[in-house]
């Protein structure tokens, strides 16, 4: 009988998780097998490898991994990894380059991972294959509308059946874009959160959290012109109605009706005067292009969305990709970048820019605090051998639609994820 | 012809402006500030960048440095209560240039920040400014820093006036 981690009970509306979950080493470790070891993982995307040869280095499920357009024009991951004993063949952050060097013994890579040139390889016997030798890659690369993906487990599903309907809220992203291009900006955040991992899931879908975590984010749209209205409707923590909504496979999303504007193409009063002709040029080409009702669905919902195990697109008042690794139970690294159009004019771009920093990010108007809570999270735990559940049932009653103030979204991350740890 | 600005004058106003912060004095701080003034940290991937086409860690004008002030001093700004103590050390000063009143000062940093059970972080970079001449001192028409190191990382949050 495996290990569960949870009390799930819908009957009598109970659902407790196991504090032990945030803070055991070898929960972690086993997490690397179970989960990081056998899921889809995002690497990057297609935008930020324009030409052949443009690279980015970066650790993938814990993996140092060179992410690189070959010569060819195809996206390729490569282990960063010499064959020969090992070392990183790449330091850099990012470039453009034909091979890959290791400094070590000078063996040299194209940028297709083809091992190209060994110094002194005539002191090898004929059991040496150089054409053996090209750079490890993870078992499997895909992707979807240019997120791509590495997965380490070579008998997983298709990355599209994986995803599952979670499809189609990445289509919703793409869709902002007339060509159906989107790309990754220039800038990076990177930042370190003194908290287990999955205390990040749960809060980038956490809409319950907002009003009392983001006091000063509300108040702050206040001053800037847009009135946030408290509920009406009983059951509802936000201004407007929104939703949680299971996808498939752990994922999960939020979607809700829009208050807090949206670059393509909701206006606020936060943009200013000047930007409300060219957002209502842009709702027009969304009508035009899509049609009145799907316009309405792209512009007018907001989606923070989570594709398990560590990715999240937050679709709201920018798109931003996050992903997040843990380094130790109590400790994870974030890296998030903000995403486009590859049409936006100058001035859209800025207000894109803009409105992700009111609330997004390290110097953001409301990241700080969601970083400050997982922080005490983490603190509070400390207690949890004496005080072992945390109690996560919000909403268990609520028949049919799951709303996003709920925890119906969080319950379906620890199901799959307590399902995915009893496996062997 | 404006008068030549000396590095002790400047000296002199950084080193006001930075006990200002330590002491957490932010609206004595505004008042440091000219009317478009921007407050700007640029990303550690991309130090040069221009904050209309690339994501800062923070890039803030006149109106929204005013907002992030009554931000940071709500007892509802989380990141910050209970408040962090800094302590700020300001050299290398230098004059890059002079047009006039305008006055462009380079100069490092180094802060300590200490919140109850966190490690200590410590924000190392430097400054770029664009003064204005004021009277017997300065305004701050633009404060650039830079936080050298390759990612924000373990300093984790930018949620102080640095």
């Amino acid at each position: 009988m495996p290990r569960s981690y949870v009390v799930d009970d819908p009957q009598k509306g109970v659902f407790l998780l196991d504090r032990e979950v945030h803070m055991s080493d070898e929960i972690l470790r086993e997490e690397m097998r179970k989960i990081f070891a056998k899921c889809w993982i995002y690497v990057g995307h297609a935008s930020e490898l324009k030409k052949p040869g443009d690279f980015v280095t970066r650790k993938v499920a814990g993996r140092p991994v060179i992410f690189v357009r070959n010569q060819k024009g195809e996206v390729d991951v490569h282990f960063n990894t010499c064959r020969h004993r090992g070392a990183l063949v790449c330091a850099d952050r990012k470039g453009n380059a034909r091979r890959f060097f290791c400094v070590y013994h000078g063996w040299i890579y194209g940028n297709g991972g083809e091992l190209q040139r060994v110094p002194g390889d005539e002191a090898y016997t004929d059991a040496f294959d150089q054409g053996e030798l090209a750079l490890k890659k993870p078992a499997k690369i895909d992707n979807y509308r240019d997120f791509y993906f590495m997965s380490l487990n070579p008998n997983i599903e298709p990355l599209k059946d994986y995803l599952g309907k979670a499809t189609d809220y990445i289509d919703l992203v793409v869709e902002q874009s007339p060509s159906a291009q989107m790309e990754v900006l220039p800038g990076t955040q990177e930042y370190d959160v003194g908290a287990n991992w999955k205390l990040m899931v749960e809060n980038s879908v956490d809409d319950y959290h907002l009003p009392s975590t983001h006091a000063t984010w509300l108040n702050f749209m206040a001053n800037s012109g847009v009135k946030v209205e408290p509920p009406k409707e009983k059951g509802l923590v936000l201004p407007t109605k929104g939703w949680a909504i299971e996808l498939g496979n752990g994922h999960f999303t939020t979607d809700n009706v829009n208050f807090r504007g949206r670059p393509v193409a909701a206006w606020i009063p936060l943009y200013g005067e000047d930007a409300k002709e060219e957002m209502a040029e842009m709702k027009a080409e969304l009508v035009q292009r899509l049609g009145q009702e799907r316009a309405d669905r792209v512009a007018s919902t907001n989606r923070n969305l989570v594709i398990f195990p560590n990715l999240v697109i937050n679709d709201g008042s920018s798109v931003t990709i996050r992903t997040f690794f843990p380094d130790g139970a109590n400790k994870m690294q974030v890296t998030a970048w903000a995403l486009g159009p590859v049409e936006e004019s100058e001035n859209a771009r800025a207000r894109r820019l803009d409105a992700f920093l009111t609330f997004y990010g390290p110097g953001g108007f409301a990241t700080p605090d969601d970083v400050e809570a997982l922080e005490l999270v983490q603190q509070g735990l400390a207690n949890w051998e004496d005080d072992r559940w945390s109690e996560m049932s919000r909403g268990m009653g609520r028949e049919g639609e799951q709303l996003n103030s709920d925890e119906h979204h969080l319950r379906i991350f620890w199901r799959h994820w307590d399902k995915m740890m009893g496996a062997e | 012809m404006s008068q030549k600005v000396t590095r002790a004058e400047v000296e002199d106003f950084l080193f006001h402006e930075a006990a200002l912060l330590d002491e957490w004095h932010l609206d004595e701080w505004q008042k440091l500030l000219t009317d478009d003034a921007h407050y700007l940290i640029p990303p550690n991937d991309d130090l040069d960048g221009d904050y209309r086409k690339s994501l800062f860690i923070i890039a803030d004008d006149r109106e929204r440095i005013r907002q992030r002030i009554i931000r940071a001093l709500d007892p509802n700004c989380h990141a910050e209560h209970p408040k962090s103590r800094t302590q700020r050390l300001v050299g290398n000063v230098r004059i890059l240039s002079q047009d006039g009143d305008n006055v462009e000062v380079a100069a490092n940093y180094i802060c300590y920040r200490y919140r109850r059970y966190e490690r200590i972080g410590q924000y190392v970079g430097n400054y770029r400014y664009k003064l204005v001449r004021r009277a017997a001192s300065f305004l701050i028409k633009e404060k650039k820093i830079v936080i050298q190191a390759n990612e924000l990382g373990q300093l984790g949050s930018v949620s102080i006036i640095l």
